[in-house]
C-alpha cells in the first residue's frame, strides 16, 4: 500500500473500474463526421477549409483562434459539407465543420505503424513547433493547449514533470488501457517533454488501484533505461489527477491561489497527453484519436468496452456500436462521475478531449432530497483546497462576494467533493460555481481598472 | 427512464444522510441504554420511552401545526435528542418530569431557532439542565443499582455528589473516593443518570461511530486531555482536597458528554481547530464547576457554554487552506 | 428596608442620568454634517431598497439624487411620477413625466408548446441551469423555469405558473424596478410601458434559431418568417437574428401582426377583447388590393408620363 498522498480533504469513492479488462478497440468509421470548433480550453479555432473541399486525414481544418487555442485536425478523409452551429453536448451551438467519410486516406507523413520511434529530435523548439503543429491539447480535462504549458515563461524553470496517471475518477479506465497497451510510446512521450523543459526529473505517478499498470511502466522504464524518470504510486483518493494536489502528493509543495504550476516548479500532463505528444513528434500524426471507455452502473461487463475514436464521430454513434444506451439509465456522462458532464444531447460529437461514455442508474445518480444543513462539516472535511463549502454557499445566498473572496472561493476546483459528501444534499458546488464566476469576475474587473489606472499615470507623467 | 437527467457534476454521492447519521448515533447509543435498563429496570425504560416520544411527537406537531412545514421526524434527530435527555436523566425521574425535559429540548432549544441545523445550544442538554434547575431533589437522588433489572435498587448520591458534599464540608475526598472501585466504574454499578450506567458500553458506541466515520475525535480527546491534565496537576498539589485524574474521567456525564453531547454536529465548531479550542474549554469548565462549583457536576453547564462561543470559533478558527498562509 | 429601597431607586437613577448625559455628550460630538435634504428625499422615497434606480437602496439614491445637477439619471421606477414630483419639489429641480412600465416575460414555452427533452436534476436555480446547459427543452433560449424572476421579486408581482412552467407577471403589483430582468439569465423579461389604457403587443419569444430549427424545438417560437414586420403599417416591427422585435414607440396596436404571425408568438396584453383574425385578415387583405388598384392606376398614370419623357 503506498502511503503518498495530498494533503487536504478528498473522498473516497468506489472506484467502480469495471471496464479495466477490455483492451482497446478500434471504432469504425461513421458516414459522417462534425468536428467542433472548441476542442480546446481558449478561444475557438477558426475554420481554414470552406464547404465542398476535399480533405485527408490529418490535414488542418482549423487554425488557433488566439494565443490559447489549437489546430484542428481532420480525423477522416472526406468531403466538407457544411460549417455551420452544431449542438454541443450541453445543447447550446458551436460552429462544426461537417465532413462526409470517403474512404481513410492519410496526409503524407503520418506514420501509422506500431514500431517505437525511441530517437528523440533534438532541436528543443522543433518539437514545441511540432506539438503545436498537430493540435495536442492536454487530454486529462481542461483540454489546455500542451505547447503553452510545455513552454513556461521566461524566469520559471522546471523542475519536475509530472505524468499523471491517477485516474482518480471511478468508472475511467481508458487512462489504464493505454498505460499497459502503449506503456512505452507514453514513457518516449514522457521523455520528449522532459528534453523540452530542460531535462527536469520526471515522475510517472498513478494510484495504487492500478498495480498492472505500475509494473507495466516500471519493467518498460527498465528496458528502455531512462535513468531520470521513476514510476511513484500513489495511495487511491479523489481528487488525486486535480493538478494542484498531484503536485502537492509528488513534491509536497502547494501551488499558491491564483499561481500557475510552474511557479512551484512543476509541471502535470496527463498520460494520454503523453501519448499524443509521442504520436505528434515520433509519428507526425495529429491528434484527432484518443481513447474513450463506455462503462456504467447500469451496463454488464461484457457491455462495457474502451475504444480508440475518431474526433468528431457522434456520441450516439458509439452508443449505437456499443450496443445501444442501457433502459435503466437515468443520466448519460461524459467523463468521470464527480466531474464530468451529464449529456444533455446525446447527438454531440467527440471532442479531443473525451474519455467516456458513463451511463448511470437512477438509484446510483439521481440526487436526494435537499434537507437543512446540520453543521457537520463534512464538506469542508472533503475539500481537497480547505475551503468551507458550507460558508460559501451561505455567503453566496446572502450575496456577500466580499466575504466570498475573502474565503478563496475562487481557489474552488469544482471537484464535486463537497456535494458528494454532503448528507443533506445540499446542491453546495451549483451555488459556489456560481459565486465563484462572480467573485473571479470582479477581480479580473479589478486589475482592469488598476492596469487602467496605471497605465493613466504613466501617461500623465510623461507629460 | 424515457428522459434522461442532467445535472451539475459530481453525478454521484456518498452513501450518507442525515438519517444515517442520525441512526447511526441512536445504534452507537443502543448498548449503554441496554445496560441502563438492564440494571435499572422497569423506570429507566419508562424514562426512555416517554423521552423519545415526546420529542417525536412535539416535533411533529410543531412542524405540522405552528411551522406549517414540511414534518423533518424522519431524520431521526429528535429520536437522538429524546434519547439522549433520558440518558442524562435518573431513572427514577417521574414521567411528568421527563415529558417537561423533552418538551422544553425539542420546543424552546430546538424548535424556536428554526429546527434541525439551526439551534445554538444542544436541546437535550437544555432539558437536562432545565430540570435540574427547576426540580433539584429529583434530579439529584439517584438509584444505586443493586441487582439485575432495578432489584435490590436504593436510592442515594452519586460519587461525584457525595466528594462535592465532602469538601463541603471539609472533609478529605479520598475518604469517599476510596469506596468505589475503577473496575465497577468501568463495568457498571454507578449510581448516575440513566445513560452513565456503564462506560464501557458508552466507549463502545463512541468507537462504533468513529469507525462509522460519523465523528471525528478530536473534541473528545481534547476534552479527556484537558480534564486529565487539569486534574492531574491539582491531585499532585493536594491529593486530600482534590480528585485524581481516572476519577475524573470515569465519573458522572464526562464519557456521555464527551463522546455524545460535546460531539453534535450542529452545537459543535466545523473546523479542526474549532474543535480542539471547543474541547478544551469543555474540559476546563468542566473541571473548573466541579472542583469549586457548589454543582457536583460540571459538564452539561460547559458544554452548554462552550456552545454559545461556536459561532465565534466558527468565525475564527478556519481549515487550513492550500496553497495560502 | 425601606433605606435600601430608597438607595437602589437613587443609584439607579443617577446612573440613568450619568449615561444619558456621556451619550448626549457623545453624540454631540461625533455628529456627522448631512444635507437635511437627504433625509426629506429618502422621507418621500417608497423605502422598498430593491436597487431598480441604479442605487444601493432609496437612502443611496437620495444622497445621489441631491448632489445630481438634475434629475435625469434619478428616477424611481417603484414610486413613480407621483414620488419623483415629491422629489422634484424638495430639490427644485424639474422632472420628465415617463410612461408607467412593467415587466413582459418574452418566452412562451409552455409545457405543452415546447417538449421537454431531459430532466433537470441540479439547485434549483436559473442561473446554475443556464451555465451548465441550453434547458431541458429543444429551445436554447427560453424560459428555464426555475423561478430566479420569482424569487429577485420583492413585490410578488411575478409567480411561476405551474400549468405552463412560465412566470406570469401582475402588472398591478409590478413596479418595473428591473430586478428580475437583471435575475433571467436567459434576458427573456423586459421591462415595457404598460401602454395607453394597458394594451401593449409583444413578441413573446427570443429564439435566435432560423425558423424550421425553432419550430421544432417549440410551437409558439417566432421564426422569423417577418410576416408581422411587412404587414406593420406603421414601421414598429423588425426582425434581427430571426426575432421579430415590436418598438413600443411606434406600436399604434393595431394588432395586425397578431393575427398574421402563423405561430401565435404575438402576444396581447390588456385589450378589452381577443383579435378576431379573420377580419384583421380581411382588413389587410383590402387594404393591400386597394393598394395595388391604386399603383395599378398610378403606373397607368405614369405611363404616358413617361412616354413623354422618352419622347422628350
Amino acid at each position: 500500500m503506498a502511503k503518498i498522498t495530498f494533503n487536504i480533504g478528498g473522498v473516497h469513492p468506489d472506484d467502480s473500474k469495471i471496464a479495466k479488462d477490455r483492451p482497446i478497440e478500434v471504432l469504425p468509421l461513421p458516414q459522417t463526421v462534425w468536428v467542433s470548433m472548441a476542442q480546446h480550453l481558449g478561444a475557438p479555432a477558426k475554420p481554414v477549409v470552406a464547404v465542398g473541399d476535399k480533405v485527408l486525414a490529418g490535414q488542418v481544418i482549423a487554425e488557433p483562434g488566439g494565443f490559447i487555442s489549437a489546430f484542428v485536425h481532420s480525423p477522416v478523409s472526406g468531403t466538407v459539407k457544411s460549417i455551420a452551429p452544431r449542438k454541443d453536448l450541453a445543447g447550446n451551438n458551436m460552429t462544426h465543420i461537417e465532413i462526409a467519410v470517403e474512404g481513410d486516406e492519410w496526409v503524407e507523413g503520418v506514420d501509422l505503424s506500431d514500431t517505437l520511434v525511441t530517437a528523440i529530435p533534438e532541436d528543443r523548439q522543433a518539437i514545441l513547433d511540432k506539438i503545436k503543429a498537430c493540435g495536442v491539447v492536454g487530454l486529462g480535462g481542461a483540454t489546455f493547449p500542451t505547447h503553452v504549458k510545455l513552454n513556461p515563461a521566461p524566469g520559471s524553470v522546471a523542475e519536475c514533470l509530472i505524468i499523471n496517471g491517477a485516474e482518480c475518477e471511478p468508472f475511467l479506465t481508458s487512462d489504464y488501457r493505454i498505460m499497459l497497451e502503449k506503456t512505452k510510446e507514453i514513457i518516449v512521450g514522457a521523455a520528449i517533454m522532459q528534453k523540452v523543459l530542460g531535462g527536469c526529473r520526471c515522475v510517472i505517478a498513478i494510484e495504487d488501484n492500478k498495480p498492472e499498470a505500475i509494473s507495466a511502466m516500471r519493467k518498460a522504464l527498465g528496458e528502455l533505461g531512462y535513468s531520470n524518470m521513476e514510476v511513484l504510486p500513489l495511495m487511491k483518493k479523489y481528487p488525486q489527477g486535480g493538478e494542484k494536489q498531484l503536485i502537492d502528493a509528488v513534491m509536497h509543495r502547494q501551488v499558491g491561489s491564483g499561481a500557475l504550476p510552474i511557479s512551484v516548479g512543476a509541471v502535470v500532463q496527463n498520460m494520454a497527453t503523453a501519448l499524443a505528444v509521442y504520436e505528434a513528434v515520433q509519428k507526425n500524426k495529429p491528434l484527432v484519436t484518443n481513447t474513450l471507455t463506455v462503462t456504467g452502473d447500469c451496463l454488464p461487463v461484457e457491455k462495457q468496452h474502451n475504444y480508440l475514436f475518431r474526433i468528431g464521430m457522434p456520441l450516439s454513434y458509439i452508443a449505437e456500436y456499443a450496443g445501444g444506451v442501457p433502459g435503466d439509465a437515468a443520466k448519460i456522462v461524459s467523463g468521470g462521475p464527480m466531474m464530468g458532464k451529464a449529456i444533455a444531447n446525446l447527438d454531440a460529437c467527440t471532442v479531443k478531449g473525451s474519455s467516456s461514455l458513463l451511463y448511470l442508474s437512477e438509484a446510483m445518480t439521481k440526487r436526494g432530497e435537499q434537507s437543512a444543513c446540520i453543521r457537520c462539516g463534512k464538506c469542508a472535511q472533503a475539500c481537497p483546497m480547505g475551503l468551507e463549502p458550507f460558508l460559501l454557499y451561505r455567503l453566496y445566498k446572502a450575496g456577500n462576494t466580499d466575504e466570498l473572496e475573502k474565503n478563496a472561493v475562487h481557489d474552488c476546483i469544482e471537484c464535486g467533493c463537497c456535494l458528494y459528501s454532503c448528507p443533506a444534499n445540499i446542491p453546495l458546488l451549483d451555488y459556489i460555481r456560481q459565486a465563484k464566476g462572480q467573485v473571479l469576475g470582479i477581480i479580473r474587473a479589478r486589475a482592469a481598472a488598476a492596469k487602467a489606472a496605471a497605465e493613466a499615470a504613466k501617461t500623465n507623467e510623461k507629460k | 427512464m424515457d428522459r434522461i437527467l442532467v445535472s451539475p457534476n459530481p453525478h454521484i454521492h456518498a452513501p450518507v444522510s442525515t438519517r444515517s447519521l442520525m441512526r447511526d448515533v441512536v445504534i452507537a447509543l443502543l448498548p449503554a441504554s441496554l445496560v441502563s435498563v438492564i440494571y435499572y429496570g422497569l423506570p429507566a425504560l419508562v424514562v426512555f420511552a416517554v423521552s423519545i416520544i415526546t420529542c417525536v411527537g412535539l416535533e411533529y406537531l410543531i412542524e405540522r401545526f405552528l411551522m406549517h412545514a414540511p414534518s423533518t421526524v424522519g431524520d431521526l434527530s429528535a429520536v437522538v435528542t429524546g434519547l439522549l435527555l433520558a440518558m442524562n436523566l435518573p431513572s427514577s425521574t417521574p414521567w411528568w418530569v421527563v415529558m417537561i425535559g423533552a418538551a422544553v429540548a425539542i420546543g424552546v432549544a430546538k424548535m424556536t431557532f428554526g429546527g434541525i441545523g439551526q439551534n445554538v445550544f444542544n436541546p437535550a442538554l437544555v432539558g437536562r439542565v432545565f430540570l435540574l434547575v427547576s426540580f433539584p431533589a429529583i434530579m439529584t437522588t439517584w438509584v444505586i443499582p443493586g441487582g439485575y433489572f432495578g432489584a435490590d435498587a436504593v436510592t442515594g448520591a452519586t460519587p461525584l455528589g457525595l466528594v462535592n458534599e465532602a469538601i463541603l464540608q471539609g472533609k478529605s475526598v479520598t475518604s469517599v473516593v476510596g469506596d468505589f472501585s475503577y473496575c465497577d466504574r468501568l463495568f457498571t454499578f454507578m449510581g448516575g443518570s440513566a445513560g452513565e450506567a456503564s462506560v464501557l458500553a458508552l466507549l463502545a458506541g463512541w468507537i462504533y461511530l468513529l469507525v462509522r466515520r460519523v465523528v471525528r475525535p478530536h473534541i473528545t480527546v481534547s476534552i479527556w486531555a484537558t480534564v486529565a491534565v487539569i486534574s492531574l496537576i491539582f491531585w499532585l498539589c493536594n491529593p486530600e482536597r482534590f480528585t485524581d485524574p481516572l476519577f475524573n474521567l470515569l465519573s458522572g456525564g464526562m464519557i456521555l458528554g464527551s463522546c455524545f453531547m460535546a460531539t453534535d454536529y450542529v452545537t459543535s465548531p466545523m473546523s479542526t481547530k474549532g474543535g480542539i479550542i471547543f474541547g478544551v474549554g469543555i474540559g476546563f469548565i468542566t473541571m473548573m464547576i466541579r472542583y469549586f462549583g457548589s454543582y457536583p457536576e460540571g459538564v452539561s453547564f460547559a458544554i452548554l457554554i462552550m456552545n454559545a462561543t461556536v459561532p465565534l470559533i466558527n468565525m475564527f478558527c478556519h481549515q487550513k487552506k492550500y496553497g495560502r498562509k | 428596608m425601606s433605606s435600601t429601597i430608597i438607595w437602589t431607586i437613587v443609584i439607579i437613577a443617577g446612573l440613568g442620568l450619568l449615561l444619558a448625559v456621556i451619550l448626549f455628550l457623545v453624540a454631540r460630538q461625533f455628529r456627522v454634517e448631512e444635507d437635511p435634504r437627504i433625509d426629506e428625499v429618502e422621507k418621500v422615497m417608497p423605502g422598498a431598497n430593491c436597487g431598480g434606480c441604479g442605487f444601493a437602496g432609496c437612502r443611496a439614491f437620495a444622497e445621489a439624487a441631491v448632489k445630481a445637477p438634475n434629475l435625469d439619471n434619478n428616477y424611481c421606477p417603484v414610486g413613480g411620477n407621483e414620488v419623483m414630483q415629491k422629489v422634484a419639489a424638495i430639490l427644485g429641480y424639474e422632472v420628465k413625466e415617463k410612461a408607467p412600465q412593467a415587466a413582459v416575460v418574452r418566452c412562451n414555452g409552455s409545457c405543452a408548446n415546447r417538449p421537454k427533452t431531459n430532466v433537470y436534476d441540479g439547485a434549483a436555480s436559473c442561473r446554475v441551469k443556464a451555465a451548465l446547459y441550453s434547458g431541458d427543452t429543444g429551445c436554447p433560449f427560453g424560459c428555464l423555469g426555475c423561478g430566479d424572476c420569482v424569487n429577485a421579486c420583492q413585490f410578488g408581482a411575478i409567480v411561476m405558473n405551474p400549468e405552463t412552467g412560465l412566470p406570469v407577471v401582475d402588472e398591478s403589483k409590478c413596479t418595473a424596478c428591473g430586478a428580475c430582468a437583471k435575475a433571467c439569465p436567459k434576458g427573456i423579461i423586459e421591462i415595457r410601458p404598460k401602454g395607453p389604457r394597458g394594451m401593449k403587443l409583444y413578441v413573446s419569444c427570443v429564439n435566435r434559431d432560423k425558423g424550421p430549427v425553432a419550430k421544432k424545438a417549440c410551437a409558439a417560437a417566432c421564426i422569423g418568417c417577418g410576416l408581422c414586420a411587412k404587414t406593420c403599417t406603421h414601421g414598429a416591427v423588425t426582425v434581427i437574428d430571426n426575432v421579430a422585435y415590436i418598438d413600443p414607440a411606434k406600436c399604434k396596436l393595431c394588432r395586425e401582426c397578431e393575427a398574421v404571425c402563423p405561430t401565435g408568438a404575438i402576444h396581447s396584453v390588456g385589450f378589452p377583447k381577443p383579435v378576431d383574425k379573420e377580419a384583421v385578415k380581411k382588413r389587410i387583405a383590402d387594404r393591400k388590393a386597394k393598394a395595388a388598384e391604386a399603383a395599378k392606376a398610378a403606373e397607368a398614370a405614369a405611363q404616358p408620363v413617361k412616354k413623354e419623357e422618352n419622347n422628350g
